[in-house]
């Protein structure tokens, strides 16, 4: 799902956007399927609702050179960053041809040869790596930027307060995400912190924080830009704070017993699909265009799957092997 | 680099260490708390900085950025050295360790990898409270992906602290300051950059075989020395990297004096003694002794000196134990 909104139209640029993030639903929707059928195994955080943060922040990247360090709710970014969706399926499902051979998972994989280093499934974590990778931007002329993507949650751990320190102090190139679905994990976030303005936390360090709604695809994208613009330039850090909604559980399986009545109707009404969608037809693509831009997408994903699914296991004979040089 | 053999302290030998590998690769860094400017708590980083600039500097206390920052600057081809000034403060960051620098090769089969060097320091020293005064290396010796040296002269603080920087994978160095500014000795520079790994034979023997590592070599030589002189000919193996371990070096030693003892500072219980142990035990060599393990016993370091001298071996207990354990098989064959 290489975006490359740069060389086409607005229109064109739109579309893409859209084709990016109605295939990371349906991905998840088939990985949902296989985990019930069980050729899919152990735990797995899906990222409905939340995509356009992905397709619009890798739209505004560029990821021959710029890296994003997500989180272990990663399909998205995987697929936004352009890896292969048959190698993602592959990895969830053990494969020998999964993006890491079966030894990532759904909750650890990694792509680094489409910029994706890697979710990470310690809360925060990721946070000072992408610094160090920021780091390094400032000794080897990449130009490099480093995206640390991470929930609302992350704001509670000290390894993420210490990255945005490090960060301001050297004017790291760096953008701290924030994906705020309003639940950290199963507890809603406003309960853990004394100010629900997460992106007030940048002030203390000295960079700017900024609240977006992060299930608007262009106001992502745009957002990002001028981030990236800025982290380019030696200006520093910048915390974003993407405003969406989880559509499902914080993991398959989960009960979601914390919900408000009701409150999932009115997430789907503002759901980043819907919208693209809307904004879509308002800008002249017809129905039967939509509509065949989505078949194509069913297609391609049902696709993927079954050619994953027909690949062998990850061979037992190579488990040894890449534990050090 | 040529050759050349100078007279250096332990820290001027590391600091020989870290200018030839700032000078030598390029994607080297150098940061830490206070090693920049003020050239290092123990001053083992002096005039680092002035040489060499903006690649070596100071950071936060902030033991979770300076690890995590030294993996992600690492995966995109940076080749940094870390400072943690106390093996206690890595317990403040363990989870860059373990469960970040130790999997990317393996989970990403190569795609990624986090060639970092870790330099700290731990032991017991008069005065020094419980969380200044751990031996943490049976921690990081326990987690496959890293690798962990305990160098214990001058000559060993520059050769391993140069196999690790050298090295594609995560290296922990854990030091001793209580040796930094010690006598000098004669260190030989420059020459290549020997891989990871291998014990070392510090004195040959025939009796008993007795394995340790870091400082705790100089009580075992002091004890060796004055067991000679009891008719006892002890060989002391150094097993300078705890991952890779050479335990093929701790068989060979063994098969020759058919006993075993293991000296560290670290805790006896789950430590790396156990380990030896059990190697030896599975590789079927016959014991004429049974094997002894000495360390800490199981108590938190204490401060004052009267009661650290009790919990860390000395040389004559070491001395003490080692007879004990050659004179009861002697007497039993």
């Amino acid at each position: 799902m290489q975006n490359d909104p740069g060389d086409a139209g607005p229109d064109e640029a739109r579309r893409r956007l859209f084709t990016t993030m109605y295939t990371i639903r349906l991905f998840e929707e088939e990985v949902t399927r296989l985990r019930a059928a069980g050729d899919v195994v152990g735990s797995v955080h899906l990222c409905n609702g939340q995509e356009a943060i992905y397709a619009g922040t890798c739209a505004a990247l560029d990821l021959t050179r710029d890296i994003v360090f997500p989180t272990y709710r990663g399909h998205g970014w995987t697929i936004a960053c352009g890896a292969p969706i048959e190698d993602m399926f592959a990895e969830l499902l053990g494969r020998e041809s999964g993006l890491n051979g079966g030894r990532g998972g759904s909750a650890y994989l990694s792509a680094p040869q489409w910029g994706m280093y890697g979710e990470n499934s310690i809360v925060g974590a990721g946070a000072p790596i992408a610094t160090g990778a920021a780091l390094a931007a400032t000794f080897d002329n990449s130009g490099r930027v480093a995206v640390a993507a991470f929930g609302d949650g992350a704001l509670n751990q000290g390894a993420v307060h210490e990255a945005m320190n490090f960060a301001s102090i050297r004017h790291l190139p760096v953008i701290f995400l924030v994906e705020n679905n309003r639940y950290s994990e199963l507890t809603v976030t406003a309960t853990m912190v004394a100010s629900d303005r997460l992106f007030k936390r940048s002030s203390a360090y000295g960079f700017p924080g900024v609240r977006i709604d992060g299930n608007d695809v262009g106001a992502v994208r745009a957002t990002v830009a001028e981030a990236a613009r800025r982290a380019r330039a030696g200006e520093g850090p910048v915390l974003i704070e993407a405003m969406t909604e989880r559509l499902v559980g914080h993991y398959i399986g989960d009960a979601e017993q914390y919900r408000e009545p009701g409150e999932l109707d009115r997430a789907r009404e503002t759901e980043p699909l819907v919208r693209c969608a809307r904004e879509l037809l308002d800008a002249g693509v017809t129905e039967s265009e939509l509509e065949a831009l989505k078949e194509q997408v069913r297609r391609d994903v049902a696709e993927a799957s079954r050619r994953a699914l027909a690949s062998p296991l990850a061979s037992p004979d190579t488990v040894l092997e890449h534990l050090y040089a | 680099m040529p050759e050349e053999t100078k007279n250096l302290t332990y820290a001027q030998a590391v600091n020989e260490a870290l200018s030839r590998a700032l000078a030598e690769r390029p994607e080297t860094l150098l940061f830490g708390e206070d090693v920049g400017i003020p050239g290092g708590v123990f001053g083992v980083t002096k005039g680092l900085r002035r040489q060499f600039g903006e690649r070596v500097f100071d950071t936060p206390i902030s033991e979770s950025a300076i690890l995590g920052g030294a993996i992600g600057a690492a995966l995109v081809g940076m080749r940094p050295i870390a400072e943690v000034m106390w093996a206690d403060f890595t317990l403040v960051a363990l989870d860059q360790l373990i469960n970040q620098a130790a999997n990317v090769r393996y989970v990403s089969r190569g795609a990624l990898t986090a060639p970092i060097t870790v330099r700290t320091q731990q032991g017991s020293g008069p005065g020094a409270c419980a969380q200044h005064s751990q031996s943490l290396e049976a921690i990081f010796a326990h987690v496959p992906g890293l690798q962990v040296c305990m160098p214990a002269t001058a000559q060993e603080a520059y050769d391993l602290l140069l196999s690790a920087i050298w090295s594609d994978d995560p290296a922990i160095v854990i030091e001793n300051r209580n040796v930094y500014h010690g006598e000098k000795e004669p260190v030989r520079l420059g020459g290549p950059v020997r891989p990871v790994g291998g014990a070392a034979i510090r004195r040959p023997g025939t009796d008993v075989t007795v394995v340790t590592w870091g400082t705790m070599q100089h009580r075992v030589l002091d004890a060796a020395e004055r067991l000679q002189a009891e008719g006892i000919s002890c060989e002391v193996l150094d097993m300078r990297w705890l991952r890779p371990f050479d335990t093929a070096a701790i068989h060979a030693s063994v098969a020759r004096t058919g006993r075993l003892a293991v000296v560290h500072e670290a805790h006896t219980f789950a430590g790396l003694g156990a380990e030896v142990v059990a190697s030896v035990a599975e590789s079927g060599l016959t014991l004429s002794a049974p094997p002894l393990r000495l360390g800490a016993p199981d108590v938190r370091i204490p401060a004052a000196p009267s009661l650290l001298a009790e919990v860390i071996p000395s040389a004559p207990r070491i001395a003490e134990s080692v007879h004990r354990l050659v004179h009861q098989s002697r007497h039993a064959a």
